[in-house]
């Protein structure tokens, strides 16, 4: 219990860290390190089953490295090392993220939790991380930004998903997490794409179509 | 009462200057040194004090109180919390509001010494110190807030009782661990200590800290000094008695847990300094931000 | 047998990636297609089995099975005479892509395990951005980031909801599943406020994925961008299935003994999709664009017809069939018009019935039927729609549907007459109508035509089916 209570509070930092800090490299790092964390969760939850471990094992080996490694190559590819300007500054972001975690703690405890939920720190921490990846989503411009937006969001839906693991069966849980590498990829090759046209990965670039 | 208050007085002041020792051994180390020995601080303290006393004529007595208030500081402060398992000498309700602000008071009349020279670089270097102060602030008071909840007390003595052993067993763990990177981050700052500020650098625009004490030589430059080692050894001992709240019950042990913890400590000072390098100074207010979100946050986790 | 119906295109799209000859790739598509048409036929006729607990058939997906089969296979011939003209840009992509999308999007509406369902849709996602991407051009970048993100993260939050159902299950002693028939079976006992919480984040999730205003954002610059058979299967299939996806989420809160609620928050979006699309259509240049808008507000009219209930719910269904048919001669025709002028922007489109006589009549045809003019198919279904609406006298929507039609008829007439009547503008040399690229959108109107002419009996009774579907309790 204690060391899934530390494991989910390094996943709400992590999500600070992401959430002001301007270096992409550490951002896809360290978004690699909440997905390694996560893939923990499983095991902790329902102990060493044949069914926890397969799931472990592919989000370690989906969210911990695959998918990280993908993004870092794209960056290398693109030669962006920093978040410039994003459209609400780090420091508000991060507040607003830091207001929305304590707020989805608060929350947490009006929720109608069955009573083995109400003490865990799961559900806060799977909708503070839900909040944080969008976030990162609404305030970013780099389009890799946007996509370590998407993987923190997909992280928070997984959390709450560990927790209904009997209701996903491993062939749903593999086709989740296919669904996301081969998602991220084909978001990988349009980013290579962009970078390509536009020379730069600033998605305020893509403005062109509008009423 | 008289015996712990002499112990008190007489580990702080006897120590002091090994914690600022050792974190330059550490730093020596690491960068593949023999170093100074251990002992160097208190060599230096002695040269500075055997030296005469050097006042520019612009200079009036506010000069002079800087460096006396700043050596007086600390020790009244150490005075309210207990030094690893042996209780403050003083403790009344409330007393975590003064720890702060005699800190505060200490700042205040450093920044005036500084000013009173008339020097532009002090100026400087007062508005940065304000500045970084004030956004520290925040994260120790969230900080003693957390810890008030915990203890249902508003002494430090209270505060940092022995029911921090089982509150970091039970489920303040996680808050408790946050302050503890907060304050952490705070004394980096306060003292100014590498990332925050460089203690041994020697561009003046660069200065945080130091460039206040330009104007200070002989033993009031040495009154600086002491009281900064004093000021960071009151600070350890939060810090300290934070992460190992055991006690023994034998007032020799419990010292000596405490020192070794005070070592430990000025091992990690000396290991970050030596692997990190300095902040620009535009991430300074950032990261102190982030540590009093993190501090709120922690409150949120206990108030829950 | 249902499970050969998703394999087999997977595997000839594995196929596709080995074969070296273009031409043979490009026939794939209607071979398959054809196979995939058949067998579904057989398969909705009732000749196999359908039933399990991982995929089957029940009266909503039969209908949308078919809608989306009859509608590749028209692309698929369509596809065969475009990629013939695109050369250039080579099918290599485009084949498989589209061979995976309709085995995603059958394996989506077969899906009896809403985490099954789940992970269908989002592959549709996945599928289809490369082909939204087949230009290869700015523009086409744009369109394909965007759709890709935005529909990746309400994916996302349909996820969120099916957790919620999950957690609903918990929260109410019951076994977890999220098999579809447990799930229907167990639903009073379901914790309501979970379930709400699942229904309007599956709401959100599914609408964002079938356009409903305000998550339409996306629409406009993916169909705009996209080859014109693209926006066809996406306008008429892609969507049509989000739309089972809602569907089931309605079916569960309906057997949860909560419809009301569900067919509140339709009618609600549904009505601002209607809104907003008008609003969007009246001078739009762009002829793609207005179809995208087209397709929101007929998404609008879908879900105001399941929120009404009742005669509207079925018109809804043979809205679904209506709607699909004809955005699929719609975006055919207008991509034959933007290939012959290298345009889709009124200021150069003009007179295209003088330089297409067949592509341009279907078009005006299509326009005419999509706003719902008698003989087609949509005045029968939008009519009966209104007679539900009237009918269960809801007299204020009955009356602001109307209006806002007859502000979409007049939008998108300015539009569309505009582009086809008139002389001729300068057209590129040498782009004629040719029967593989005319076929199938002049087939699409026809079915449209007949199915407003008269509905045949075993296909009112499917839809009837479809309607108590979402109205009785199991």
């Amino acid at each position: 219990m204690e060391l899934t209570n530390s494991i989910l509070l390094a996943v709400i930092l992590i999500n600070f860290f992401t959430l002001g800090s301007a270096r992409l490299g550490a951002c896809v790092r360290i978004v690699a390190v909440q997905g390694a964390l996560l893939a923990l969760l499983p095991i902790m939850v329902h102990g060493v089953t044949l069914h926890s471990t397969l799931l472990a094992a592919g989000a370690f080996c989906f969210k911990g490295v695959i998918i990280p490694w993908m993004l870092l190559r794209a960056i290398q590819r693109v030669r962006i090392r920093r978040e410039m300007e994003p459209i609400v500054g780090f420091v508000p972001t991060l507040i607003l993220g830091t207001l929305t975690t304590a707020g989805t703690f608060l929350f947490a405890d009006f929720l109608p939790l069955i009573s083995a939920h109400h003490e865990g720190l799961y559900v806060p921490t799977a909708l503070a991380t839900i909040f944080s990846g969008f976030l990162l989503l609404i305030t970013r411009r780099k389009a890799i930004t946007l996509v370590l937006g998407y993987l923190i969001l997909e992280n928070g839906i997984f959390i709450f998903g560990v927790l209904l693991s009997e209701a996903l069966p491993l062939m749903v849980e593999t086709g989740v997490l296919l669904d996301l590498l081969v998602g991220v990829f084909v978001m990988g090759i349009v980013m290579d794409q962009i970078s390509r046209e536009f020379s730069t990965l600033n998605t305020e670039r893509l403005s062109a179509l509008k009423e | 009462m008289l015996g712990s208050l002499v112990l008190h007085l007489v580990l702080l002041l006897v120590f002091a200057p090994l914690w600022l020792g050792i974190i330059i051994k550490a730093k020596a180390l690491f960068g593949g040194r023999v170093g100074a020995p251990l002992l160097q601080p208190y060599y230096d303290l002695a040269r500075l004090w055997r030296k005469g006393f050097v006042f520019s004529r612009t200079t009036t007595w506010v000069f002079l109180a800087g460096p006396v208030v700043g050596l007086l500081v600390p020790l009244l402060a150490s005075l309210l919390i207990p030094f690893g398992g042996i209780d403050a000498p003083v403790s009344f309700e409330g007393d975590l509001i003064l720890f702060v602000y005699l800190f505060a008071l200490a700042r205040f009349f450093t920044v005036a010494s500084a000013l009173d020279t008339g020097s532009s670089f002090e100026g400087m270097g007062a508005a940065r110190e304000v500045t970084f102060s004030c956004l520290a602030e925040p994260t120790v008071l969230f900080a003693l807030l957390v810890l008030a909840r915990l203890a249902d007390g508003l002494s430090l003595n209270q505060l940092f009782g022995d029911h921090l052993g089982q509150a970091w067993q039970g489920g303040a763990g996680a808050s408790l661990g946050l302050i503890l990177v907060c304050l952490f981050v705070v004394l980096l700052v306060e003292n100014s200590r590498i990332p925050f500020d460089d203690p041994t650098t020697h561009l003046e625009l660069t200065m945080v800290h130091e460039v206040m004490a330009l104007d200070h030589s002989g033993p009031l430059l040495g009154m600086i000094l002491y009281g900064a080692a004093l000021k960071m050894m009151v600070m350890s001992a939060l810090l300290v008695r934070l992460a190992v709240p055991w006690q023994t019950g034998w007032w020799l042990t419990d010292a000596g847990l405490f020192l070794a913890g005070l070592v430990g400590v000025s091992l990690l000072v000396g290991i970050i300094e030596s692997t990190m390098a300095r902040l620009r100074m535009p991430r300074i207010p950032q990261v102190l931000i982030g540590t009093s979100l993190l501090s709120i946050f922690a409150l949120v986790l206990v108030l829950r | 047998m249902l499970v050969f119906l998703i394999v087999f295109p997977l595997i000839i799209a594995l196929c596709s990636l080995v074969i070296p000859w273009y031409q043979v790739r490009s026939w794939l598509l209607p071979i398959v297609s054809a196979v995939h048409l058949l067998l579904s036929g057989m398969l909705v006729l009732g000749r196999f089995p359908v039933t399990g607990d991982w995929i089957g058939l029940d009266a909503l997906s039969q209908l949308v099975l078919v809608v989306t089969s009859v509608l590749f296979f028209g692309c698929a011939v369509y596809a065969v005479g475009y990629l013939d003209l695109r050369r250039d840009r080579g099918n290599q992509t485009m084949v498989p892509c589209l061979l995976i999308f309709l085995a995603v999007m059958t394996l989506a509406i077969a899906a009896r395990h809403l985490g099954l369902l789940w992970v269908a849709v989002e592959a549709t996602t996945i599928a289809s951005a490369p082909l939204i991407y087949f230009n290869r051009n700015r523009l086409s970048i744009e369109a394909t980031w965007k759709y890709l993100m935005i529909c990746s993260v309400g994916i996302a939050l349909a996820m969120l909801g099916i957790l919620f159902i999950a957690y609903a299950a918990l929260g109410g002693g019951t076994p977890v599943s999220l098999q579809f028939d447990t799930l229907l079976a167990q639903a009073p006992q379901l914790s309501k406020p979970w379930l709400h919480a699942g229904f309007v984040f599956l709401l959100v999730g599914f609408g964002t994925k079938m356009g409903l205003a305000p998550l339409h954002s996306w629409k406009p610059d993916a169909y705009g961008e996209a080859p014109g058979m693209i926006g066809a299967l996406l306008a008429g299939g892609l969507t049509s299935v989000a739309f089972l996806g809602v569907l089931r989420g309605v079916q569960l809160m309906a057997a949860a003994g909560d419809g009301g609620m569900a067919r509140q928050a339709l009618l609600g979006m549904g009505l601002l999709s209607l809104a907003l699309a008008a609003v969007f259509m009246v001078r739009q240049p762009d002829i793609k664009r207005l179809l995208a808008y087209s397709s929101v507000e007929h998404m609008g009219l879908l879900a105001i017809g399941v929120g009404i209930g009742g005669v509207a719910a079925f018109a809804a269904m043979l809205h679904l069939v209506n709607n699909a048919l004809t955005k699929g001669c719609l975006f055919l025709a207008a991509g034959n018009v933007q290939r012959a002028y290298t345009s889709k922007n009124l200021a150069e489109v003009r007179g295209a019935i003088g330089a297409l006589p067949v592509s341009g009549t279907l078009f005006l045809a299509a326009f005419l039927a999509i706003t719902g003019s008698p003989p087609f198919g949509p005045f029968l279904s939008e009519f009966t729609m209104l007679r539900g609406i009237f009918g269960g006298e809801h007299y204020v929507i009955g009356m602001l549907v109307l209006v806002l039609l007859a502000m979409v008829f007049i939008g998108m007439g300015a539009t569309v007459l505009t582009s086809t009547q008139g002389a001729p503008s300068a057209t590129t040399a040498g782009f004629r109508d040719r029967w593989l690229l005319c076929i199938s959108p002049l087939g699409f109107i026809l079915l449209v035509l007949i199915l407003g002419l008269y509905i045949p009996e075993p296909l009112r009774e499917a839809l009837q089916r479809a309607a108590d579907l979402l109205e009785v309790h199991p």
